[in-house]
């Protein structure tokens, strides 16, 4: 049974291209997807991502518990600070990458805690299940998906027309710094200032209940200057541009933090945690393949599942990621490599049927960040 | 979504327009393009070749997908819409535009004309996409 968003009956009024994603119906595409990727650049566009999953962490013990499943070291978590980490599994892979919010401790008992964790909407489920499995620890769990929304509102003037609805300074809110306050007339929404886009803006976390309001009044606030709401496929384009991982794309259960460039949010040093003893092998004995950055050399466009070989015709690797980038007009990717294919400006080709497509190596993010 | 009762379809959403000679113009359907979404490129290298009913005679290549082109019936490419070639016209997104004019993507010579009985008329594609 597919699962709607609160704003599934706007997005089908709005003419989108509505499609599965993760169990949800979602919006793939508006207009088209190169107009929405260009007004996120140049402006400011508003996606609908409330299929994402939130769990809140509480208790006197709920640090301990993400310091055990989590790669990234939550202990320098700030309230008000949120991080991106993943949780390893235990045979070297990935259950998912997630970002965890410190939250204020005014609904906390003394000595207690509190934590938010954003999780990829494919592995709800999985996810909770883990956690729950792993939590040996004075801490409760609760799911709040179902009940939470989550806009972003990205691109250069995303600042600019937000601060007209809520009286929290939001030029005072660092990349990975969140709040939560009024805005638009609703109490305790989270304004978040993350995102998956490379071009800036905010997340906004709130009860389904006003999620509908808070869409309408932002497009409402954003039309002099041409928002747009942002499909998926968008969404996409966007995060590849940069080069950031997609789950089930670029990461899964069977890819290891370390190869797919995940080192810097992976804390080896910390105390232990569920797959740091593999990762430590792992790097003792050295990385036998890395996740790259593509660029084709002719118009053919990468795709996940492309077979990559060198200029031999031997396999080193597979394709998982691949678009037509709309800023740069050329076709990017993502892909594992063998490590001595990684270095930057390798030539690699990648196998698309009966065609051979010669590829360079090239260092995410693909353009300078606006 | 547009149909025209003139042409001939397949169930990989190509259509095919038959002329006097005995030559005929490819494309793909309405409804493929706006699966596809905007195109990016086509290709098309087989001009010259013979290539038999249900074979790949080239590749699309959109924002988020990429799919193979499959010829309708058998026949010798004669030639690719110049205006959609990247060596020329470099307007790959006529075909989206117009798919079933402008946005022709291949010409040929058919070698069979007993097999444009098996393709599906207007009426059967409709049915198909719904």
């Amino acid at each position: 049974m597919l699962k709607n968003t609160a704003l599934t009956a706007i997005h089908e009024q709005l003419g989108a291209k509505m499609a599965p994603f993760a169990g949800y119906n979602m919006p793939i595409s508006y207009t088209n997807i190169k107009e929405e990727h260009q007004a996120v650049r140049e402006r400011v566009g508003i996606f609908d991502v409330s299929h994402m999953g939130e769990f809140i962490v509480r208790g006197p013990e709920a640090l301990d518990l993400i310091q055990h499943i989590s790669s990234n070291d939550a202990s320098r978590l700030q309230i008000g600070e949120a991080q991106y980490a993943c949780m390893p599994n235990k045979q070297g892979g990935i259950v998912d990458d997630l970002l965890i919010y410190r939250l204020s401790e005014d609904n906390c008992a003394a000595g207690e805690r509190a934590y938010m964790l954003v999780v990829n909407a494919s592995n709800i489920e999985k996810d909770w299940n883990w956690i729950q499995e792993n939590n040996t620890f004075d801490t409760r769990l609760i799911n709040i998906s179902d009940q939470t929304g989550l806009l972003a509102v990205q691109g250069p003037l995303a600042q600019k027309i937000l601060q007209g609805l809520t009286e929290v300074d939001l030029s005072a809110l660092k990349y990975y710094t969140f709040t939560k306050g009024t805005f638009a007339g609703i109490d305790n929404v989270i304004i978040s200032a993350t995102g998956y886009t490379g071009s800036g803006g905010f997340e906004l976390y709130a009860d389904n209940a006003h999620i509908v309001h808070l869409w309408e009044t932002i497009l409402e606030a954003g039309k002099d200057v041409g928002i747009l709401p942002i499909g998926l496929g968008a969404r996409d384009t966007l995060r590849l541009e940069m080069g950031y991982c997609l789950y089930g794309n670029d990461i899964n259960d069977t890819t290891s933090p370390l190869e797919a460039g995940l080192g810097w949010i992976t804390k080896l040093g910390k105390p232990a945690f569920i797959g740091r003893d593999l990762m430590l092998e792992q790097k003792a004995q050295g990385l036998s393949k890395k996740l790259v950055g593509i660029k084709s050399l002719d118009r053919r466009v990468p795709r996940h599942g492309y077979p990559i070989e060198n200029e031999a015709g031997e396999l080193i690797g597979e394709v998982t990621s691949g678009t037509q980038s709309p800023t740069l007009d050329i076709p990017i990717g993502m892909g594992y490599v063998a490590l001595p294919y990684a270095k930057e400006g390798s030539t690699i080709y990648l196998v698309a049927g009966k065609k051979r497509i010669e590829a360079i190596v090239s260092r995410p993010p693909f353009i300078t960040a606006g | 979504m547009q149909i025209p009762s003139h042409l001939k379809y397949t169930e990989e959403h190509e259509w095919i327009r038959v002329e006097a000679d005995n030559t005929a113009y490819i494309g793909i359907t309405d409804f493929a393009q706006g699966e596809l979404g905007e195109l990016v490129y086509v290709e098309v290298d087989t001009v010259g070749e013979t290539i038999e009913r249900n074979e790949v005679f080239g590749t699309v290549e959109a924002v988020k997908t990429t799919a193979d082109l499959y010829m309708p019936v058998s026949g010798t490419i004669l030639e690719f819409n110049p205006a959609i070639d990247e060596a020329e016209g470099d307007e790959p997104t006529l075909v989206n535009e117009s798919p079933y004019d402008k946005g022709w993507i291949i010409k040929i010579k058919l070698i069979d004309p007993s097999e444009l009985e098996g393709l599906m008329d207007a009426a059967a594609y409709q049915e198909l996409v719904g």
